[in-house]
């Protein structure tokens, strides 16, 4: 039978009374005393010389505050957005790492980029107001495709004259090139991984506060990690001391990766507010939204893999172009070399591995993690040139998978690309989805199809991620500049409820349950005892927040350690107060016993001495019950799985549709199954996404987003996707003490790999680039078989 | 949005006599194009008139050999109107074909044919069923209707009160969504009337059109073989990121075949 609490039970989520209600409080819920509004004036031109703002009529219009541009920050000192991974290039020198201001001062380098921003005492006046505002520009030619930065004869930054940011290499070349020597056969593949739009359903917002009496400032905002904001916002952008900032993510609705980063907007409210010593808010329009939170993916990338004449692979070579965007986002260097170039082993035994990957500025927006981050790049590339590969032998998909995996035995398994696999059993992954999905079954189904004029395709995805990216030094030596530590505290009350602050940040992930039932579990306190906090710097420790489905692995072990803490303590509180000695003291959630006796004690009472400590060992003991932990992983978690999923093509439309879907996961440890299958489909819908629907994209002479609203960009919707099938296989990780892997980008990794694999053999094409929407299909088909268009 | 009053008339003789006073007074009937357009800024309306408590502009009743419906009648209300499904299923699909849910139970018939966006699929269902466009002042036969990209016979102050279908002997409504916004990339209705066949097309051109060569067609079989083999001229058919000229002149006998199979 199921467990009903504690860990592994599908426990409802208990932050969904609020959500469900309408009770959430959301940084645009916010209305403080005296507070104006601002309005950003962003760039119309992709690439153009700001000549002069004038801004007279303005500052003279009803309810105008004051106006602030790129000039105002500069003279006030106020510094560049950093970026936070420092990569070098194959020669050796550092990355270009050119100024990002909050507002442009010289040039505006995408469309979208602040220019000026006018603050009144309505949103209304304030746009109002913006009209007014007479800038001067010289439009420059503009850099969008980033297959031809080099050659475009323009620069985004003087800093890069040939607008690559750096050129960087990893693996073993020569040991992949005498690979490539001796294979039986090499399959070659030009793919374009498209640029991607996260549109989190809350769009970003922050308010600034500053208290003149004081000197503190409290910064309100939409962000996946607030410490890390304040951080940023104390030694970099606007250099003030961490105890006189506060900075709160409320309830956020939704991040994917977007909310992670240090925004322009943050700097712009907090800077504001000291200026007018009001509070200032800015939310943004949708509209807005796709031109100013980070994109993602955007990659060009040529692929080869070398075999023996068994389908065994023997190299790999990746070359890849990443597009930056305009400026470095705070993570953008490391998504497409440390969270990329580090995946390319997969599940597969590959013993030599080369990538190649050069990152270039353009006049777009900037690109960053998104769900999944360099990990589903990497896995698009790996299971594509697989799937071809089995095509170009004749060998079975699932075989030619099979023959490849590392197996058990051989783990813990050192990858050609740098990284030691704990654990994980591939095979067993792959056969129970072959299993789910009835893979004996498929010829029949595809047969059924095509009675009905339908072509069906099947397609896997094998994947393997890297979360909780780790250790620090590790991480340090790669070019990290922050840690990657979490933190936690657990305040056990005096009379037997438990509040835990947490540095990881829930923002859909439902963490004020999961990490409840821990809770819940190791204590032996009732869920409703226990509070989770987060997203807010003044109750919190110091955490990095939540990204790379690293809270649990990282996050949930702080807190298992302060917990430990609090048992250790317990122990000792108990053998005094049961007159034992503390080495015979066992504990089982909040009893506390001493060993082979019926003489117990439970923790509420425990806790009830802490805080009254009449009956008290104050000599050897300080009184209360309150522990602090911070944890450092020793390495990253690999969640794994295969994904296999069957469209069905309508050869007269274009039109594909999932028609199935099985999904075969091993998170390591599940803590509650409900919000894991959740994950896994929220993630998997994103993957079809990319697959069948989004693209960002650009006009490539004036550098214009021409799909700049849900009117032209595709998001998946609930008819666009199936009903899923999903497993877990829990293979405990050994590296972590809850044996916890993660799940939040899971089906991400593997989802847009998985369509397109079943699109293709639906097509019965080698590769067609994402998205498979209806005219390129359509067009596929038409050029393969002449025929069918002229019936 | 940019400052407007706001109107609330009683009759439609208020809401005219106020839109023939001002120029830049808008009529707002669901507001599913109009209300978007204001928060960008992208119009500057004096004043907007609402429809919303005009009485007599709701509802669906049959007349003889036809449907009418109300102006302000919901797209939500159409959709699952039994007389509309029981009569016109066709037009029961279109209605409930259209955008989401949301705009589904605010946006009105009324409001989609004064419009006259190219990708709507009202001017399908009132070109190819015969329909007629009933205002304040005077009919308006279907075919005249419709006169370019946005543009419709409506005169300056003009309000459509109603919308008159004839009951065909069978009708059949297939579209091809725009994936993003669910508006018509090529939406084909095809009705077999008293007065002969009806093949009309929104979404491939800048307005609605019909096509003569497949009603002769339809008009020897009522199949979907029948279509085999003709072709629409993709050179005056619109070209955006979802679809070329040409994809969409092939999606327009595809869907021909599918709205004579549909037809009931």
């Amino acid at each position: 039978m199921s467990k009903s609490t504690g860990i592994g039970a599908s426990v409802k989520r208990v932050e969904d009374y609020r959500f469900l209600t309408g009770r959430g409080r959301y940084t645009d819920d916010m209305t403080r005393p005296g507070q104006c509004h601002a309005y950003i004036v962003r760039s119309p031109h992709a690439h153009a010389r700001i000549l002069s703002i004038d801004t007279a009529a303005t500052l003279a219009a009803p309810g105008v505050l004051t106006v602030l541009t790129g000039a105002d920050m500069v003279a006030d000192n106020i510094g560049s957005l950093p970026c936070g991974w420092l990569i070098h290039s194959r020669d050796g020198t550092p990355m270009k790492e050119p100024k990002h201001l909050p507002i442009a001062a010289d040039k505006v380098r995408h469309v979208g980029d602040q220019v000026a921003v006018v603050i009144a005492e309505t949103l209304q006046q304030a746009k109002d107001a913006a009209e007014l505002l007479d800038i001067d520009y010289e439009e420059l030619p503009a850099v969008v495709s980033p297959g031809s930065v080099e050659t475009a004869g323009t620069a985004v930054h003087d800093e890069a004259p040939d607008n690559v940011c750096y050129d960087w290499i990893w693996g073993d070349k020569d040991k992949t090139d005498a690979a490539f020597a001796q294979a039986a056969h090499v399959t070659t593949l030009d793919l374009v991984n498209t640029r991607l739009v996260p549109n989190a359903m809350e769009p970003r917002a922050a308010v600034g506060e500053y208290d003149p009496g004081m000197d503190e400032y409290t910064l309100t905002t939409t962000s996946q990690n607030p410490q890390l904001i304040r951080l940023l916002l104390c030694g970099f952008t606007m250099g003030l001391p961490e105890h006189k900032v506060r900075v709160v993510a409320p309830d956020v609705g939704g991040g994917f990766g977007s909310k992670i980063y240090h925004y322009a907007e943050e700097v712009i409210v907090v800077y504001a507010a000291r200026r007018l010593k009001r509070p200032v808010k800015w939310t943004a329009e949708r509209s807005e939204s796709f031109l100013s939170d980070a994109h993602g993916r955007d990659h060009l990338t040529h692929v080869e893999l070398a075999m023996d004449p068994d389908g065994l692979f023997l190299g790999m070579r990746v070359k890849t172009t990443a597009n930056m965007g305009a400026y470095l986002s705070t993570f953008s260097s490391c998504i497409p070399t440390i969270l990329y170039a580090t995946l390319l082993s997969g599940q597969y035994k590959t013993p030599a591995i080369h990538a190649e990957v050069k990152a270039v500025f353009t006049n777009t927006v900037p690109v960053d993690a998104y769900r999944g981050a360099g990990r589903p790049e990497a896995c698009y590339l790996i299971e594509r040139i697989v799937d071809v590969a089995a095509r170009e032998l004749g060998i079975d998909r699932a075989e030619l998978r099979r023959r490849n995996f590392i197996p058990p035995e051989m783990m813990p398994y050192d990858t050609p690309v740098g990284l030691q696999y704990d654990s994980g059993n591939f095979a067993r992954n792959l056969e129970d989805a072959l299993a789910l999905i009835d893979y004996d079954g498929f010829p029949a189904r595809r047969a059924e199809s095509a009675t009905r004029g339908k072509r069906r395709g099947i397609g896997f995805a094998s994947y393997i991620e890297a979360c909780g990216i780790a250790p620090s030094n590790v991480a340090g030596a790669l070019g990290a500049r922050a840690g990657l530590y979490d933190s936690a505290e657990v305040r056990f009350h005096p009379t037997g409820s438990v509040s835990v602050m947490v540095g990881v940040h829930s923002h859909g992930q439902g963490h004020e349950t999961t990490f409840a039932q821990i809770v819940s579990e190791r204590l032996g306190v009732p869920m409703e005892k226990i509070e989770i906090v987060h997203g807010d710097s003044a109750k919190t420790p110091f955490g990095m927040g939540t990204y790379g489905s690293r809270s649990l692995a990282v996050g949930g072990m702080a807190m298992m350690k302060a917990i430990d803490k609090v048992i250790a303590k317990s122990k000792k509180i108990a053998a005094h107060l049961l007159e034992a000695s503390a080495e015979d003291i066992e504990q089982d959630g909040g009893v506390f016993r001493v060993a082979g006796t019926d003489r117990s004690v439970d923790i509420a009472a425990i806790a009830g001495a802490a805080y009254v400590p009449h009956n008290y060992p104050l000599d050897e003991l300080e009184p209360g019950l309150d522990e602090q932990a911070f944890y450092d992983p020793k390495n990253f978690t690999f969640p794994n799985g295969t994904q296999i999923c069957e469209v069905e093509v309508d050869p007269e439309t274009g039109v594909v549709k999932i028609v199935r879907f099985a999904a075969v996961d091993d998170f390591g440890r599940v803590i509650n199954p409900m919000i894991v299958e959740g994950q896994v489909h929220g993630g998997l819908v994103q993957g079809i996404g990319q697959a069948l629907l989004e693209h960002a994209i650009y006009d490539e002479d004036s550098g214009q987003l021409l799909t700049g609203s849900f009117m032209d960009y595709a998001m998946p919707r609930a008819d666009d996707v199936p009903d899923f099938e999903v497993k877990t296989n829990e293979v405990l990780c050994t590296t972590n003490a809850l044996g916890v892997k993660g799940c939040g980008e899971a089906g991400t990794i593997g989802g847009a790999a998985c369509v397109m694999n079943a699109v293709c053999d639906a097509l019965d094409i080698g590769h067609m680039d994402m998205p498979a929407s209806p005219e390129r299909v359509w067009r596929v088909l038409r050029d393969s078989r002449p025929a069918m268009a002229a019936e | 949005m940019y400052t407007f009053s706001y109107q609330k008339p009683s009759s439609v003789a208020d809401a005219v006599a106020t839109l023939t006073g001002d120029d830049d007074a808008k009529v707002v009937a669901g507001g599913m194009t109009l209300i978007p357009t204001l928060k960008q800024r992208l119009a500057q309306p004096s004043a907007l008139v609402d429809l919303g408590s005009v009485p007599g502009l709701t509802g669906i009743r049959r007349d003889g050999d036809a449907l009418v419906i109300g102006a302000m009648t919901t797209h939500a209300t159409v959709a699952a109107d039994a007389t509309v499904r029981s009569a016109l299923p066709a037009l029961a699909a279109l209605a409930g074909g259209i955008g989401d849910p949301a705009v589904r139970h605010r946006g009105t018939c009324g409001g989609s044919v004064a419009n006259a966006d190219p990708a709507a699929d009202y001017p399908a269902a009132v070109v190819g069923l015969g329909g007629t466009v009933i205002t304040d002042r005077r009919e308006i036969a279907g075919d005249d209707f419709f006169t370019g990209l946005f543009e419709t016979a409506l005169e300056p102050g003009e309000i459509i009160t109603a919308l008159r279908f004839p009951i065909p002997k069978r009708a059949g409504y297939a579209k091809f969504r725009n994936p993003a916004s669910r508006y018509a990339v090529v939406g084909v209705m095809v009705a077999e009337t008293a007065a002969g066949i009806r093949v009309a097309v929104t979404g491939a051109g800048a307005s609605v059109f019909r096509v003569a060569a497949m009603e002769q067609a339809l008009g020897g079989t009522f199949s979907p073989a029948a279509l085999d083999g003709i072709r629409i001229e993709a050179d005056d058919l619109n070209t955006d990121l979802h679809a070329s000229a040409e994809y969409r002149a092939h999606l327009v006998t595809v869907m021909a075949r599918r709205a004579v199979e549909a037809a009931s």
